[in-house]
């Protein structure tokens, strides 16, 4: 028996009292007469937020429209036919020669296909459902995938970090030969800080993958994401957490970023990830991998990997702005936070009446640490005085780590042990290059439009 | 038959031409429709006079040379699956093709959202209220709720990969002179690229025109010949021009023709930009359907088992075989692979009659550009009129394909890399001619044939946008709009009828959009109707063809010469005279172009009391004195006086008097 949420998804109040009025159920095909003439087609569900004086109709020739209930004389149902929706299934082909990788799921959908009907967008996963969509794939390793859970991109956070983690330790152990994680674009570079310093010194590549266009439109990027990230963790020689997307917004190459100096920089570009105070690892296309950066960590045959999975939660990031008062770190502090890191203005500075308060804080045992919101460039405390009253506070200068990334290492740090000496040491020594020795001079180019220089670069090369 | 008893091909197009009994249009009766079952339906596109384009906010209407860019974007269009697992038809060709889309951005035109960058911003209110005037205007049922739709193009013609588009309206109906047409729907969409080049595995777009708002007007397939079709279409595009809020120009309307025969095949004739071309190509493509039915009956008999047909290939070595041939010559320095392809049974199909100078061997030379991109010539047959190859070419290499006396063959050249695409293009085509008439879209040309340009896309490829939120369309809004409706095209048909307007003046009327014109003239300012026509459909065509129009003229500007005209008291026929110096010169200042044209203000009486000195004068000067040379003697010399004074049949009527009694 299907329920009434079923017979009428995404119907309420008087778009649902009208279907019910004239027997009238999803997927019922219909002739509506109403005060704006006759229409034919067939009843759709409604999208749950859409308000409750349409009916969506799909049209004979294909398009969607809504009729007003206000309008409607009479409704006849004419026939029925539910749409079952199914990603078509073949099975991946084995090859010897090929390498061994594994593709975790973590609920992002990175191949996905869309219901031409509801236009519910449903996911492609299986290798078998991801050779029907990419069948590329097949001529560069042997997939197997596993769905470790299902959340939305915002919604990951340590326990996943943590099960990710083991579960990635179990395969490297059984042998596999790379690992694809395929993720939501929008968190994606706080899981691969998180990656990095939970799984350490992995013999394979790890890489993180996600697309900014759903897989369901012809123009989307995660075909040719996989198909890179797919080629870096079967064949690359760079063992490390890294994040495969887009270089250009083209279809040209992807960047290898490692995982703990990328961010994402656009709400909406394909090439949204950029390697922040340092260039990317490597570039990537069809054929190969060019590393960009010399000193990587090289693949190895061993399965000498540390598993860390720790993460205390009760940490924050604060987000500085001018005229921020001390009741905010006061709260914190009450609210039982455990570590701080600040993403100040300029080298890193706060304002004067926050001081107190931060004082009370690190008294309370508040690790609290300092970053730049300009994301590019060092926290540099002895410039000013007031960087220097702040270091005498107790807050902890964190070099050039990205904002996100010192909020995942001092939550990975925590979770290991509350010693002030301790966590500093495991802040302050960079696991992978979240902090480094020198930003070199190609290290922030962030182009501005309009000078003739840029405009012929831009001109001449896919950007 | 031996192969040597060579069938001539030339008089084999014409046999065949005959046999299906292909007329010229200029011969065709309404009887020859009815013998092949001539139906066409119509897609009107009408681009809308809006500030910015559909879904972002870069202006609409600026067009840039191809060279005129400031970034290059590329793409690579991916079929996705239908509901049934299977990949569209069009989808899966476009994906054989392996394009590398290139699109050319212009600061000016382009933001992040035509490249697909950025989600879209709302939906232009401007362009959805023209949308909804026009589907008021062709009575169609209004929608409560407009939902925007993606329709997948895999051509490359969007960077997306789809088009957004939404329905205003759906069964609407069109009253024509004799017949009512019914509309399907109205949808409101953006324009897609222009296509600036198309070589090999690269095609290049513009994106200035992409995103511009457009209607598009869909017919049912209610018109049974050419003519009809024609009539419908400039309906549909007059309808759309007299709300006054349509783009105009090249490219700005733009139909396509929907065209089949009995038993045969939609095909839709694509992008024809002037309604003037609509006959010419709709005959011809009934006729080409028409002509391969004629194909399938044939092969019928020369080919036993068309389910178990296959065609054999082999790769030839121009040295081994010794072929002299430039073609094949030129193709082996460019590094190509040449195929010599046989078809069991193709006998004298390659060179059937299909178009007007084309045959059979041209839908497959069409398809291998398309499909496998190659480059034309791409191929050479054993049934060409004019042939590509040494006469002996074919001969030479027909034993070693094993071909039969009532086979065909083709050469084809191309990089190696293209060949498997090309002999599957080859013999999908050929196994299609046992069996339909395929389903395609097809480019046209001016002398009225076409190419296949596309498979045409199945029904499946309709999706929601789940970028855009629907918008309600209310019942209050909807009687507003209503209210502020022109009148129907046919009803000013009928109105210009009434008031005696010559006919041949109605199509610059209607294209023009010039009947409120000849309206407020007459019904505003008192004009005679029938002079206010004549003077739009007659005096201002001839202007706008032989003067060049001034930046600033607008067609209003005819009102105000008429006003200006009546205020001053100066008699209608001086608008004659000055009109061009409006058109051409001087828009605004119709002072000034009375002191250009040399305009006296006279009385009437100071006019006629100079006709007796000029009777005397002609008395003195004439040799022949009769009373016609001397009215038009004396009308010349006062016409210039009586310009705007007084009405030239009332000045000669006076002289006559004069004649008569001086």
């Amino acid at each position: 028996m299907e329920t009434d949420k079923e017979t009428h998804q995404g119907y309420k109040g008087r778009a649902l009292d009208i279907l019910k009025k004239f027997n009238i159920r999803v997927w019922s095909a219909v002739n509506i007469q109403t005060t704006r003439g006759h229409f034919e087609g067939k009843i759709l569900p409604r999208s749950e937020n859409d308000d409750d004086k349409h009916l969506v109709l799909k049209i004979p020739t294909g398009y969607n429209i809504g009729i007003d209930t206000d309008t409607i004389e009479n409704m006849e149902e004419t026939g029925f036919e539910k749409a079952n929706y199914k990603i078509p299934e073949q099975e991946f082909p084995y090859s010897e020669h090929l390498p061994n990788v594994k593709l975790f799921g973590t609920g992002g959908t990175i191949a996905s296909r869309l219901d031409y009907r509801t236009g519910a967008v449903i996911p492609a996963f299986s290798p078998g459902e991801l050779y029907g969509a990419v069948p590329e794939l097949a001529d560069i390793c042997n997939l197997t995938t596993e769905k470790v859970f299902a959340v939305f991109s915002e919604n990951m956070g340590p326990s996943q970090y943590i099960q990710l983690a083991r579960s990635i330790g179990e395969e490297i152990e059984n042998g596999i030969q790379g690992i694809m994680i395929g993720h939501g674009t929008d968190t994606l570079h706080h899981t691969a800080a998180a990656l990095t310093f939970m799984v350490q010194n992995p013999p394979v590549p790890i890489v993180l993958v996600g697309s900014q266009r759903s897989s369901d439109r012809p123009s989307s990027d995660a075909a040719l994401n996989l198909i890179h990230t797919a080629h870096t963790a079967g064949h690359s020689d760079i063992a490390e957490v890294m994040v495969c997307m887009f270089g250009p917004t083209s279809d040209e190459y992807g960047f290898l970023h490692r995982g703990t100096r990328v961010r994402k920089m656009h709400s909406s570009y394909r090439s949204t990830f950029r390697t922040i105070g340092d260039v990317p690892l490597a570039t990537v296309n069809r054929e190969k991998v060019t590393p960009i950066k010399q000193n990587y960590n090289p693949r190895r045959e061993d399965r000498q990997v540390r598993i860390q999975p720790y993460f205390e939660e009760k940490v924050t990031i604060l987000y500085y702005y001018p005229n921020m008062q001390p009741d905010i770190v006061d709260a914190l502090v009450d609210m039982g936070y455990k570590g701080i890191v600040i993403a100040g203005t300029g080298l890193g500075h706060v304002n004067k009446p926050v001081y107190p308060a931060l004082k009370r804080a690190v008294e309370k045992g508040v690790h609290i640490y300092m970053t730049v919101q300009t994301l590019w460039g060092y926290v540099h405390m002895f410039v000013y005085d007031t960087g220097r009253d702040l270091m005498d506070l107790g807050v902890i200068p964190a070099a050039n780590m990205l904002p996100e990334v010192a909020y995942i290492k001092l939550g990975w740090a925590l979770g290991q042990t509350p010693d002030r000496e301790e966590v500093k040491k495991l802040m302050l020594t960079p696991i992978n290059d979240e902090i480094t020795e020198k930003e070199p001079y190609n290290g922030y180019l962030v182009y501005q439009g309009g000078v003739p220089e840029v405009e012929e670069f831009i001109r001449k090369y896919h950007k | 038959m031996e192969y040597d008893q060579a069938l001539d091909p030339r008089k084999n197009y014409q046999n065949t031409r005959q046999k299906i009994g292909y007329v010229n249009r200029k011969e065709a009766t309404e009887a020859d429709y009815q013998r092949i079952g001539f139906k066409s339906g119509l897609e009107v596109h009408q681009q809308l006079k809006t500030q910015e384009k559909l879904f972002c906010h870069c202006p609409a209407g600026i067009y840039h040379n191809n060279e005129d860019y400031d970034a290059e974007v590329i793409r690579h269009m991916r079929p996705t699956l239908s509901e049934l697992g299977e990949y569209d038809g069009t989808a899966l060709m476009e994906y054989k093709t392996r394009k590398e889309i290139v699109y050319r951005l212009n600061n000016e035109t382009a933001c992040t959202y035509e490249i697909d960058d950025t989600p879209p911003f709302k939906m232009d209110q401007e362009a959805l209220e023209i949308a909804l005037d026009i589907s008021l205007q062709c009575k169609l049922n209004i929608v409560g709720e407009v939902h925007i739709t993606r329709k997948q193009y895999l051509d490359g013609s969007i960077p997306t990969g789809f088009q957004r588009t939404a329905i205003i309206g759906v069964e609407g109906e069109l009253p024509l002179k004799n017949k009512t047409v019914r509309l399907i729907q109205l949808s409101l969409e953006e324009d897609s690229c222009r296509e600036i080049s198309d070589i090999r595995h690269t095609r290049i777009f513009k994106t200035d025109r992409l995103g511009m708002p457009l209607i598009e007007t869909v017919t049912y397939p209610d018109m049974f010949t050419p003519d009809e079709l024609r009539e419908a279409a400039e309906y549909i595009r007059f309808l759309n021009r007299s709300t006054g809020k349509v783009r105009t120009g090249i490219g700005s309307g733009r139909e396509d023709v929907n065209v089949s025969c009995r038993g045969g095949t939609r095909v839709e004739l694509k992008g024809v930009a002037h309604n003037k071309w609509i006959p010419e190509l709709s005959h011809n493509e009934a006729f080409r359907q028409w002509a391969l039915l004629f194909i399938k009956d044939q092969l019928a008999g020369q080919v036993t088992q068309p389910d178990h047909w296959e065609m054999s290939h082999m790769q030839i070595d121009i040295g081994e075989q010794r072929l002299t041939d430039d073609l094949l010559q030129q193709a082996s320095h460019r590094g190509e692979q040449i195929i010599a392809i046989n078809l069991p049974g193709f006998r004298g199909i390659l060179s059937h009659f299909t178009q007007p100078g084309k045959v059979f061997a041209d839908e497959i030379e069409d398809r291998l550009k398309v499909i496998a991109c190659l480059e034309r010539p791409n191929m050479s047959h054993s049934e060409e009129s004019d042939p590509r190859l040494h006469a002996d070419t074919f001969p030479t290499l027909s034993p070693l394909l094993s071909a039969g006396p009532r086979d065909a063959q083709i050469i084809l050249w191309g990089p190696e890399e293209d060949i498997p695409t090309a002999l599957e293009t080859v013999e999908e085509r050929c196994r299609m001619a046992f069996h339909e008439v395929p389903r395609e879209t097809r480019k046209t040309f001016p002398d009225g044939t076409t190419v296949f340009e596309r498979v045409l896309p199945g029904p499946d490829r309709m999706y929601p946008d789940t970028d855009s939120a629907p918008i309600p369309l209310d019942k209050k809004y909807i009687e507003e709009r209503r209210k502020q409706l022109p009148e129907e095209i046919i009803d000013r048909y009928h109105n210009l009828r009434e008031w005696d307007v010559p006919e041949d003046t109605y199509h610059y009327i209607f294209s023009k959009d010039l009947y409120p014109l000849i309206r407020d003239i007459s019904e505003k300012l008192g004009y005679d109707a029938k002079f206010a026509g004549t003077f739009i459909g007659h005096t201002l065509k001839f202007v706008e063809g032989h003067y060049k129009r001034h930046a600033d003229f607008q067609y209003t500007h005819i009102y105000d010469l008429f006003a200006f005209i009546s205020q001053k008291g100066l008699i209608k026929e001086i608008a004659k005279k000055m009109l061009p110096w409006v058109y051409n010169k001087n828009p605004m200042d119709f002072e000034q172009i009375l002191g250009e044209i040399h305009y006296k203000p006279l009385k009437k009486d100071e006019i006629l009391s100079r006709l007796p000195q000029l009777h005397q004068q002609f008395d003195r000067i004439s040799h022949a004195n009769n009373a016609h040379s001397r009215n038009d003697w004396m009308m010349g010399q006062l016409h210039h006086n009586a310009l705007g004074n007084i009405p030239l049949d009332e000045l000669r009527k006076e002289i006559e008097k004069t004649q008569v009694n001086p």
